[in-house]
């Protein structure tokens, strides 16, 4: 009797072996396509789960929960050996979180988080948006090298939580430094259009040659406002400085153009470390941490800038 | 009619009387808080100052306002125009990545922008669906169709001719500023050197009267849905000219509203009836030189939209009709005391 108990235990113990060798069944309910961004992190998770031989079956949620809650069902109805969500909210995922967890289906959590009790999800893969912002800054500080500079910031949308930590990391990054000041601060909404707009009334109240950097919190807003400072007869990249965050495929043209100086990357591959912690969680039960955190990698004019664009142009940016 | 209905051309500086004073206001307000405000250099082959941005930066929503105003004056309104803004844009976009002319890609826009003013004017006048209804299936649905074809990304383009239209100048005037007035001039000169203007506003008093009066109201509501679209199709080619890409999740959005609110200052009733596009232009104008207040006082963001709240509150509390019985009555009991001409012949009679 006890022999056979054993010999059943060893046999569920080494299940998850089996369910390795055989090849993985993972699902992906995705937020939708809200952004060139999102996009890219699609293609990215599809090609990484490709590169370990993984069945990924995706699932879009065109920006609702209810259709993440009903993929999520769906995927455990399936029997899928993981779960990967970007949750497009942050509440009201317990429910569906203790069913995955009923069926001992790990959950793991791409670019954010969210307010349910930890031990529902295996861990969640994110930037830390603070950190992207204190890089932004740090760089301005060695480029500088202390000579002084006022420096002008779009903002992203008033009020959300990019804007919020990437204007928080970058005051973090210059602190200290007096030489470094901001002199202007105003919201581009993250988008080209009012970047330029907004860069436009910077170079008009501040006057161009009295601006020697800008921080913009987007590449988006950047591209707009080096249109902006072009068309005042100043070059950008050289007159103004320019550090963006995100790190999209535009962004390493400019820099390659020598239109700007930085960018720091919000990486899309947010599925390569979720695959590997999930793999060996699956092989052997390695607890992740609760929190991985992505490489907040920052581009400058040293990097292959034009390589690096011809690689990113095509993953849906 | 024994007294003659009173025509555009004597009453119009009266009509504009208002929305000139408040544009006036903001102006003020500009200088306040950026005493250089006015001043217009020549730099880099052209005109460079807030006042060239007011003019510029309001260019999609005088475009939008110049149909709007129309629609507003059948009794109708046009929400899809942002919508419609991305999908010219993006189309434009398309069309020159694919290799094709900037004028091609500029007629293929105004095609796009024309036939989404046809199906509005089609639910309108046709199937009879409420313009406000009608016209918020295009403006849900529009901005999908423009990621459609710009295939969920900013479609970004080379072409100098396109962007000329909306990044370019034309003798040192940026070129947006030149198409809204020329547009503007060819409306309204359309619509009030012509019946035009007075069967439009026919149709916004009492539609069945007009149309037993012989007026064809429903080509005319059709024609007016059409107008709205082609504006909105060339504030879009702009918009997308001006970055270089069309960006269908951004390009235009809200700006239906902004485009109504210039209507509504530019003292036009929302019930239909009489309009006036150059009032609606002085609105689009008035809103331009709000933002630039909120852009130059240097303000956290935070503030944008309260202060845009309370100004645009002000601005529309200053028009309301209470105010304005108030004000005549105001100025009626100023220099009544002086003649006093009834008083006198009823003592006269009395002896």
């Amino acid at each position: 009797m006890k022999l056979k108990t054993t010999l059943l235990a060893s046999v569920i113990a080494c299940a998850p072996m089996a369910v390795l060798a055989a090849d993985l069944t993972i699902g992906f309910s995705q937020i939708g396509s809200e952004s060139g961004w999102r996009a890219a992190e699609t293609t990215v998770t599809k090609q990484e789960a490709e590169k370990r031989g993984i069945t990924l079956k995706f699932a879009d949620a065109q920006q609702k929960q209810e259709n993440q809650i009903k993929a999520l069902r769906s995927f455990i109805a399936q029997g899928v050996d993981a779960i990967l969500i970007a949750p497009v909210v942050a509440t009201g995922w317990d429910e569906v979180l203790e069913e995955a967890a009923d069926a001992e289906i790990p959950v793991v959590l791409l670019d954010r988080t969210v307010d349910a009790d930890k031990s529902l999800y295996l861990t969640a893969v994110t930037s830390d948006l603070v950190h992207e912002g204190k890089v932004a800054g740090e760089w301005l500080v060695s480029e500088m090298n202390g000579a002084n500079c006022r420096i002008v910031e779009l903002q992203g949308t008033t009020g959300s939580s990019p804007a919020i930590d990437r204007k928080a990391g970058f005051e973090q990054g210059i602190a200290g430094h007096d030489n470094l000041q901001i002199v202007r601060s105003q919201t581009g909404d993250f988008t080209r259009a009012q970047g330029k707009v907004v860069m436009e009334s910077f170079l008009k109240a501040e006057g161009g040659e009295n601006i020697c950097a800008l921080y913009a919190h987007n590449d988006d807003m950047a591209v707009g406002a080096i249109q902006a400072i072009k068309e005042a007869g100043l070059k950008p990249g050289e007159d103004i400085k320019i550090v963006a965050i995100d790190a999209v495929p535009d962004a390493h043209k400019a820099i390659a153009d020598g239109e700007m100086n930085a960018t720091i990357e919000l990486t899309p591959n947010m599925a390569g470390p979720a695959l590997e912690a999930l793999e060996a969680y699956l092989a052997d039960g390695t607890e992740p941490a609760k929190w991985i955190q992505t490489e907040s990698k920052l581009f400058t004019a040293k990097d292959d800038n034009l390589a690096i664009f011809n690689a990113k142009k095509d993953l849906g940016y | 009619m024994s007294s003659p209905p009173v025509g555009p051309r004597p009453s119009i500086l009266k009509r504009i009387m208002p929305q000139l004073l408040i544009l006036g206001v903001a102006l003020a307000l500009n200088v306040a808080v950026f005493p250089e405000f006015f001043q217009i250099d020549f730099r880099n082959g052209r005109l460079f100052g807030n006042l060239i941005d007011v003019l510029n930066r309001g260019a999609p929503v005088a475009l939008l306002c110049i149909g709007m105003t129309l629609v507003i004056a059948t009794k109708g309104i046009d929400l899809s125009v942002g919508a419609v803004m991305a999908i010219a844009g993006a189309v434009a976009a398309a069309m020159v990545v694919e290799g094709h002319g900037w004028g091609t890609a500029v007629l293929a826009a105004l095609a796009a922008g024309g036939l989404c003013g046809l199906w509005n004017g089609f639910l309108v006048a046709v199937l009879r669906i409420q313009p406000i209804v009608a016209t918020l299936v295009l403006m849900v649905a529009g901005r999908g169709v423009a990621q459609l074809v710009t295939e969920g990304k900013i479609l970004t383009f080379d072409n100098p001719g396109l962007i000329h239209l909306g990044a370019g100048t034309v003798a040192g005037v940026p070129t947006p500023i030149l198409i809204w007035l020329a547009l503007a001039a060819l409306v309204t000169f359309g619509v009030r050197k012509t019946a035009l203007g007075m069967l439009i506003e026919a149709i916004g008093i009492n539609e069945r009267s007009s149309r037993l009066a012989g007026i064809n109201s429903r080509v005319l509501l059709i024609c007016v849905y059409l107008v709205s679209g082609l504006c909105a199709a060339l504030a879009g080619v702009i918009v997308a000219a001006d970055i270089k890409g069309a960006d269908a999740n951004n390009a235009g959005l809200w700006l239906e509203l902004d485009a109504i609110l210039a209507v509504v200052i530019g003292g036009n009733s929302l019930l239909g009836g009489r309009f006036s596009i150059i009032a609606s232009l002085i609105g689009a104008l008035i809103i331009q030189s709000v933002n630039s207040v909120i852009l130059l006082s240097g303000l956290p963001p935070e503030f944008n939209l309260v202060i845009k709240a309370l100004l645009i509150l002000g601005i529309l509390v200053i028009q309301s009709p209470r105010i304005g019985n108030f004000i005549y009555l105001l100025r009626a009991s100023g220099p009544q005391p002086q003649p006093e001409p009834p008083h006198s012949t009823q003592e006269e009679a009395a002896r």
